[in-house]
C-alpha cells in the first residue's frame, strides 16, 4: 500500500443480509471491484477500483449494493480539496498528464439556468400544440442574398445544399472507437428514424453504416483518420473539426487499447496504436487555408453537401465565426466548454474555453452586425441538457443544437467519467466485445427516439406558450428571454433584459 | 416610465379599409364613420388613416408629413432637408380644433424631390434615397418624425379615437381611391403621435391589428439590411419586412404573403409539385420573416392593397364587395356602415392574401 492507495473516492456498501452471493456484480464489473472469497463464502470489494458507474447497483437482483461517496475523507481544506490532493499523488506517481472524460464537472455558472422563457397572457393568445399545428422543422445551410427568377417568371428554386431537420437537434460527433459499434448503430438508426443527423466523429465510418448515409454527418479532423473518397460521399454533410469544447487547442485522443479490429480498419491505422490527432490541421494555419479546405471538400463532393466547420468556444469566438462565415462554410458548429469527450487532459477540459451561451450570443450578434448571419447556419453544443436548453439556444440565435452527453445518457451512460479507460460497463465507451454486447442497438435506438420525441413535445409546448407556432419564429427572438441573477455585462453579452424589465 | 420606442408596448386594435377598383375618388367621410361601431376596439390612445390618390396636383412629388416637437426642431429639419431635397411646396397640414384631440405637435407637409446632384452622388435610386433620408430624420434629428413619405398618398394619425382623429385632420375634405383606418388599444403607454398607425414607408402603409410573437426574430433579421426599428412596434417591423420582400427582393404580393404567413408544411405537402417547390423555397430562404401570433393587416400601396391574416387566423377580418368597391374591416358592422348593401361578405382563410388592384391607369 502506497501513497496513492490511501483513499478511494467511493465506498462499496453491501448489505450482507440481502446478498445471495450470485456473483452478478463480479461478472458485470469490468473494473474488477467485486470478487468472491471462497474461504468466507462472502463477496468482497476492492473499492479503489470503483468508478461509480452504478452497473452493479442496477443489476444486483436483491438490491444489496450502494455506491457511496467515501466517508473516509482527508482533513477538510477549502483551498486543497481532496480531489486536488489525489491528483497530485497521481502525477507524483506517474509523471504524466492527467486524463479524464465527459464534460467539465466544476461548479462554474450554467447560464441556461439563469435564463427564463416568456409566455403569452391576455394581449395575445398562447397556442395549444394538442389542437393546432406546431412546427419544428428547420433547414440548415447557406441562404441566398437575392432571389432570382426563371424565364417564365417563377422563382428559381435552386439553393445551396441544405440539411432538413424534423426538430432542431442533432447527435454530435462521437467517433467509432471512442464509442462502440452498438452505440454507433443506435445513433445511426435513431437519427434516420427521427429525420435528423448523427455525426461520425473523427474515426471514419464503419462499412455497415454506409446505408444510414442520408442521415450521417461525416467528420474530417486533423488526423484525417478514415477519410477517403467513398467516405466523403457517404454522408449528407461534411464537418471539418477544428476544435472541440472539451479540449480546445488540442487534437483527439484515442488510447491504443480501443484501437482493435474494425476500429483500426475503419480508422485506417494499425491495431493498438494510440490515435492522437494533431492539434492543428497541418494544412490550416490561418483562415485563408480553411477556405481552401472548405472548397476542396466542396469540389470533392461536387457542391452537393453542406460543409460544417466545428470550432470550440474560445475567447475570440465572434471574430473567428465571422471569418468562418466568410470562408465558404455553410454551417458553423460551436462547442462550449462543458462539452463532453471520450478522453481529454484534465487541465484543458477544466480550464480552457468559454460557456456556449455567451459564445452563441456573441457570435449571433456579430454575424448580424456584419449582415452575414444569413450566409451560415449556427449549430451549438457543449452541454445542451434538455428541451428548455434547446429553446433558449434557439431564442439566443442558434439554428439547431448538437447533443452528445444527453444521447449517451439515453443509451445508459451513468456519467462516471472514465470513458478513457475503455472499460465502460454500459457498453458505450468501450471496444471489449463482452461489454459492447450489453448495449442492444434495438433498445438503444428506441430510447434515443423516445428522448428526442419527448423533447419535441416539450419544445412545442414551450413554443405554444409563447404564442409561436413555428420554431423559425423563435430563432434569435431574444425578447422571449429574461435573465435572473446576472450582471449588466452578462445581460449585455447575452442581449437579453433582466426579469422584471 | 420609458417612452414609446425604448420599450415594446403590446396593443390590440381595429382596422378598416375601402378601395375603388375603378380608381374613383371618395371622400374620407365613410371611412371615418366605419370606425364608430368599432369604438370599443380602441382606447383613445391612437388612431389614424392612410389615403391614396389625394394629391393629384403634386402626384410626382414625395409628400412628407412630419411631426415637430418645436419650431426649433422644424427649422433644423428644414435646413437639413434643403441640402438634400428640392421642396416644391411646404405647408401646415390643416386641422380642426376639437376638444377630443389635445397636445398636438406641429404638423407639416412638404412636397419634395431629391436634389439631382445629391442623388447622383449617393449612387442610390430615388426611392432608396428618400427612404434613407426619412430614416435619418427619424433617428438623428430630435423632435422630428416623418410619418408619411409616399407619392400621391398620405397618412394622418394622432393620439385619440380614430373618428376624432379623422375630424381633426378634416379628412372629409380629401378625396382618395383607397382609404385605410386604424384604432389602437395600447396596453400601457401614455400614447405618442408617432406610435399611432398607419405606419408608412414611401407609399407602403400598414394598419395592423394584433400582437406578433415573432417580433424580435423578425426585427433582428430585418435590421441586418439597414432598417432601424426605432418604435418597437409590430407595424413598423411588418412594414420593413414588406418593403424588403417586395421592393428589395422583388417578390410578388402573393409570394410575400407566403413568406410572412407561410402555409404549414403539412399544407405544402398536399400541393402539386410546382407549388410545393415554390413554397418550400420561400420558407427555406426566409424562415426568419415568418410572422407568428395574431395579426390582421392591410398593406396599402399606390394602386392597390393587400389584406392578410396570420395563418391560424387569430384575429378577425372580413371582406365585402359592392360593385367596384371592396371593403375590409375587423368587424362586419364597420363594412355595413360604409355600405349597407355590401355583398359576398366573407372571412378570408388565415394566411390567404386578399389582393385588390386598381385598374391600370386609373390612379
Ligand atoms: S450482485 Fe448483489 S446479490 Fe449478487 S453477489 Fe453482488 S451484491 Fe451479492
Ligand atoms: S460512457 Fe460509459 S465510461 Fe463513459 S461516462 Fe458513460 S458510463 Fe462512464
Amino acid at each position: 500500500m502506497g501513497v496513492n492507495d490511501m483513499i478511494s473516492t467511493f465506498e462499496v456498501v453491501r448489505n450482507e443480509q440481502r446478498c445471495i452471493q450470485c456473483r452478478v456484480c463480479e461478472t458485470q464489473c469490468a473494473n474488477l471491484v467485486h470478487y468472491y472469497h471462497p474461504d468466507t463464502g462472502l463477496m468482497m470489494s476492492d473499492e479503489s477500483k470503483c468508478v461509480n458507474c452504478q452497473r452493479c447497483v442496477a443489476l444486483c437482483p436483491t438490491r444489496a449494493l450502494k455506491i457511496m461517496k467515501n466517508r473516509c475523507r482527508m482533513r477538510e481544506n477549502a483551498n486543497w480539496s481532496q480531489d486536488t490532493i489525489l491528483e497530485i499523488y497521481k502525477q507524483a506517481d506517474s509523471g504524466a498528464v492527467l486524463l479524464s472524460s465527459m464534460g467539465n464537472p466544476n461548479p462554474l455558472p450554467v447560464y441556461w439556468d439563469r435564463i427564463l422563457i416568456n409566455a403569452s397572457q391576455v394581449t395575445n393568445p398562447p397556442i395549444d400544440p394538442l389542437r393546432e399545428p406546431m412546427e419544428t422543422r428547420v433547414y440548415l445551410g447557406r441562404k441566398p442574398e437575392q432571389i432570382s427568377r426563371k424565364e417564365d417568371g417563377s422563382l428559381d428554386t435552386k439553393l445551396a445544399p441544405q440539411l432538413q431537420l424534423s426538430l432542431p437537434v442533432m447527435f454530435s460527433a462521437m467517433s467509432y472507437g471512442s464509442i462502440s459499434y452498438n452505440a454507433h448503430a443506435s445513433l445511426a438508426r435513431a437519427a434516420t428514424e427521427l429525420g435528423i443527423y448523427y455525426n461520425t466523429g473523427e474515426g471514419g465510418l464503419h462499412q455497415d453504416f454506409y446505408r444510414y448515409g442520408a442521415h450521417t454527418i461525416i467528420q474530417v479532423a486533423s488526423g484525417r483518420f478514415g477519410v477517403h473518397k467513398d467516405y466523403l460521399e457517404a454522408g449528407a454533410a461534411v464537418e471539418i473539426k477544428m476544435g472541440q469544447g472539451a479540449k480546445p487547442g488540442i487534437g483527439g485522443h484515442l488510447p491504443g487499447t480501443k484501437i482493435v479490429g474494425d476500429v483500426s480498419r475503419t480508422r485506417m491505422i494499425p491495431e493498438g496504436t494510440d490515435a492522437i490527432s494533431p492539434a492543428p490541421h497541418h494544412d490550416i494555419y490561418s483562415i485563408e487555408d480553411l477556405r481552401q479546405l472548405v472548397y476542396s471538400l466542396k469540389e470533392a463532393t461536387e457542391y452537393k453537401k453542406p460543409i460544417i466547420v466545428k470550432v470550440a468556444a474560445v475567447h475570440n469566438i465572434a471574430a473567428i465565426a465571422s471569418g468562418i462565415a466568410r470562408s465558404g462554410a455553410d454551417i458553423i458548429a460551436i462547442d462550449g466548454f462543458r462539452g463532453g469527450t471520450g478522453a481529454a487532459p484534465t487541465r484543458i477540459r477544466d480550464n480552457v474555453g468559454i460557456p456556449i451561451e455567451l459564445a452563441l450570443a456573441a457570435v449571433d450578434t456579430r454575424l448580424r452586425e456584419e449582415g452575414i448571419r444569413n450566409r451560415v447556419s449556427l449549430v451549438v453544443g457543449g452541454s445542451i441538457r434538455s428541451a428548455s436548453d434547446v429553446v433558449k439556444a434557439i431564442a439566443l440565435g442558434a439554428d439547431a443544437c448538437y447533443v452528445a452527453t444527453a444521447a449517451v445518457l439515453a443509451l445508459g451512460c451513468h456519467l462516471c467519467r472514465t470513458c478513457q479507460t475503455g472499460k465502460c460497463n454500459w457498453g458505450i465507451a468501450t471496444q471489449r466485445p463482452d461489454l459492447v454486447k450489453r448495449l442492444n442497438p434495438d433498445v438503444g435506438s428506441e430510447r434515443l427516439v423516445n428522448l428526442m420525441n419527448a423533447w419535441k413535445h416539450e419544445i412545442k409546448e414551450l413554443l405554444g406558450g409563447m404564442g409561436i407556432n413555428s420554431i423559425e419564429a423563435l430563432r434569435g427572438n431574444r425578447l422571449m428571454l429574461r435573465g435572473v441573477g446576472m450582471t449588466e455585462k452578462e445581460l449585455e453579452i447575452l442581449g437579453i433584459a433582466h426579469a422584471g424589465e | 416610465m420609458k417612452p414609446e420606442g425604448q420599450v415594446r408596448i403590446p396593443s390590440g386594435c381595429a382596422i378598416s379599409a375601402m378601395i375603388s377598383k375603378n380608381g374613383e375618388r371618395m371622400s374620407g367621410e365613410k371611412i371615418i364613420e366605419s370606425m364608430k361601431p368599432m369604438h370599443d376596439r380602441s382606447n383613445g390612445l391612437g388612431g389614424g388613416f392612410a389615403a391614396y390618390g389625394i394629391y393629384p396636383e403634386h402626384k410626382d412629388y414625395y409628400a412628407l408629413h412630419i411631426f415637430f416637437d418645436s419650431r426649433a426642431a422644424r427649422m433644423e429639419c428644414e435646413t437639413f432637408m434643403n441640402e438634400k431635397l428640392d421642396i416644391a411646396k411646404s405647408e401646415r397640414i390643416p386641422t380642426r380644433i376639437i376638444a377630443e384631440i389635445t397636445d398636438e405637435p406641429l404638423i407639416w407637409r412638404y412636397f419634395v424631390l431629391p436634389r439631382r446632384f445629391a442623388l447622383q452622388n449617393s449612387q442610390l435610386d430615388e426611392r432608396e434615397y428618400i427612404l434613407r433620408l426619412v430614416m435619418t430624420i427619424n433617428t438623428k434629428l430630435d423632435g422630428c418624425f416623418v410619418f408619411s413619405s409616399g407619392k400621391n398618398m398620405g397618412s394622418f394619425k394622432a393620439v385619440g379615437f380614430p373618428e376624432d382623429v379623422g375630424r381633426f385632420y378634416r379628412l372629409e375634405e380629401y378625396e382618395g381611391y383607397c382609404w385605410t383606418a386604424h384604432g389602437r388599444y395600447p396596453t400601457n403607454t401614455p400614447g405618442w403621435w408617432g406610435g399611432a398607425h398607419p405606419f408608412t414607408l414611401l407609399d407602403y402603409s400598414i394598419v395592423h391589428n394584433g400582437e406578433i410573437s415573432s417580433y424580435d426574430a423578425n426585427r433582428r433579421f430585418i435590421e441586418m439590411f439597414g432598417y432601424k426599428c426605432t418604435l418597437q412596434t409590430d407595424t413598423e417591423v411588418i412594414t420593413y419586412i414588406m418593403d424588403y420582400l417586395l421592393r428589395r427582393q422583388g417578390l410578388t404580393l402573393e409570394e410575400a404573403a407566403h413568406v410572412v404567413a407561410a402555409p404549414f408544411w403539412s399544407t405544402i405537402s398536399r400541393k402539386d409539385e410546382a407549388a410545393k417547390e415554390q413554397l418550400t423555397y420561400l420558407r427555406t430562404v426566409f424562415p426568419s420573416l415568418l410572422i407568428t401570433g395574431p395579426f390582421s393587416i392591410v398593406l396599402g400601396f399606390n394602386g392597390g392593397l393587400m389584406a392578410l391574416n396570420d395563418r391560424l387566423k387569430l384575429r378577425s377580418m372580413v371582406v365585402g364587395h359592392k360593385e367596384d368597391l371592396v371593403f375590409i374591416a375587423s368587424e362586419e358592422a364597420a363594412i355595413r356602415v360604409m355600405e349597407p348593401d355590401a355583398e359576398d361578405i366573407y372571412a378570408p382563410v388565415g394566411g390567404e392574401p386578399v389582393i385588390v388592384r386598381v385598374k391600370e391607369g386609373a390612379f
